[in-house]
């Protein structure tokens, strides 16, 4: 049961989202930017750094709607599973590799990040962009994880509902509610 | 020296966010709301949470600048800063704070640390339903923002002076108005 009276029935983060809208508009943002908007390194790419450090810190829901968004992009659900268990014997390019070793540091503390895993994923062909936004996508899912955990949200173990909202996170991205029922709240 | 090539005049988080504003902008907007904006827990109280979470962090950025807030939003009380971050349950502050702070430190170390039994002591202390969300979600995002701070590798210059000066003036005006000294017109507007 949620530790506080969240609007029932919205699994995991869009209870905190429905009960709070105000704090939700900016974390949407943010997740839109780094994970969906052009840019940057692939849609897919980041979903699954994403997914990575919410199975770090042990999240259900980030890491299985998070692993479904990276599933739609990619088409290749075995490669999410691969990523999560070891990611350094999966297929996945060389720079991926580097920049999950820095976002697996991030999920520990900051400080972890050393100047060879900096140099390790520039000379895979990493930019400062890049490097800045896996750091700050590593950072940033260390508190939606927190926040969705903290809170004792509703988190049901319903494969199917992860795909669809996976299906809507890769498509129209993070601005708008994924969960229906959100849409008409 | 940082990790990626950061503005090299801004220190802490100001030299990332200048070097990324699309993504400084949400970021200030949410401190914005969990910190500045009022609301039932004083400015004062959550920048103490928010200091707390940055020192079990360990980012001397971070819990410098919004300790030095905090002392500002308090009376310029900076003793009751440093006694919350060493030994909050002997320190100066209401009942509720510490059953907050208990929360907050939970959630520093993983959401999954916060029990029913931690909850229903803040609310017995009078804590609100959305003084508990905001509390979980002002140490989360600090897990976030201390992170980002030391993940980068940025430059965190030991100059009490400037985060006193600097913590009084966000005490004032918050963060979005301050963060157009360091970011383009376009994104530090709303």
């Amino acid at each position: 049961m949620p530790h506080i009276a969240l609007p029932k029935g919205l699994p995991g983060i869009s209870a905190g989202f429905a009960f709070r809208p105000e704090t939700a508009k900016p974390m949407r943002e943010l997740a839109h930017i780094l994970l969906h908007e052009p840019g940057s390194l692939a849609p897919g790419e980041r979903e699954l750094i994403a997914t990575y450090v919410s199975y770090l810190n042990d999240c259900y829901f980030c890491q299985t709607s998070h692993g479904a968004a990276a599933s739609a992009h990619l088409g290749d659900e075995e490669l999410v599973k691969r990523v999560k268990a070891d990611f350094q014997h999966a297929n996945i390019s060389e720079k991926l590799k580097a920049l999950l070793v820095i976002a697996g540091k991030v999920q520990k503390g900051g400080k972890n990040v050393t100047v060879q895993d900096v140099e390790a994923a520039r000379s895979q062909g990493a930019t400062d962009l890049e490097i800045h936004d896996t750091v700050l996508i590593a950072a940033a899912f260390c508190m939606y994880n927190r926040y969705v955990d903290g809170l004792g949200t509703w988190q049901p173990r319903d494969e199917s509902l992860y795909d669809a909202m996976g299906k809507h996170l890769a498509d129209h991205g993070y601005r708008k509610p994924s969960i229906p029922s959100v849409e008409a709240a | 020296m940082a990790h990626i090539r950061l503005p090299e005049e801004l220190p802490g988080i100001r030299g990332a966010m200048a070097f990324r504003p699309e993504t400084a902008k949400p970021l200030n907007e949410l401190v914005e709301i969990l910190l500045h904006q009022p609301n039932t827990l004083t400015p004062g109280e959550r920048e103490l949470i928010a200091t707390y979470v940055s020192y079990l962090n360990d980012c001397y950025y971070c819990q410098t600048i919004h300790g030095a807030i905090a002392a500002a939003s308090l009376d310029d009380n900076e003793d009751l800063v440093k006694r919350v971050k060493a030994d909050f349950q002997h320190a100066d502050i209401s009942e509720k704070l510490k059953a907050l702070l208990v929360i907050a430190s939970k959630v520093q170390k993983g959401g999954k640390n916060v029990t029913a039994q931690d909850v229903e002591a803040a609310r017995n202390l009078g804590a609100t339903d959305l003084e508990i969300h905001d509390t979980v979600l002002i140490a989360a995002a600090f897990c976030m923002y201390n992170r980002y701070v030391d993940g980068l590798g940025t430059w965190q210059p030991r100059d009490e002076a400037m985060y006193r000066e600097r913590g009084k003036r966000i005490a004032r005006d918050g963060y979005v108005s301050i963060s157009k000294e360091y970011l383009p017109a376009e994104t530090a507007s709303h």
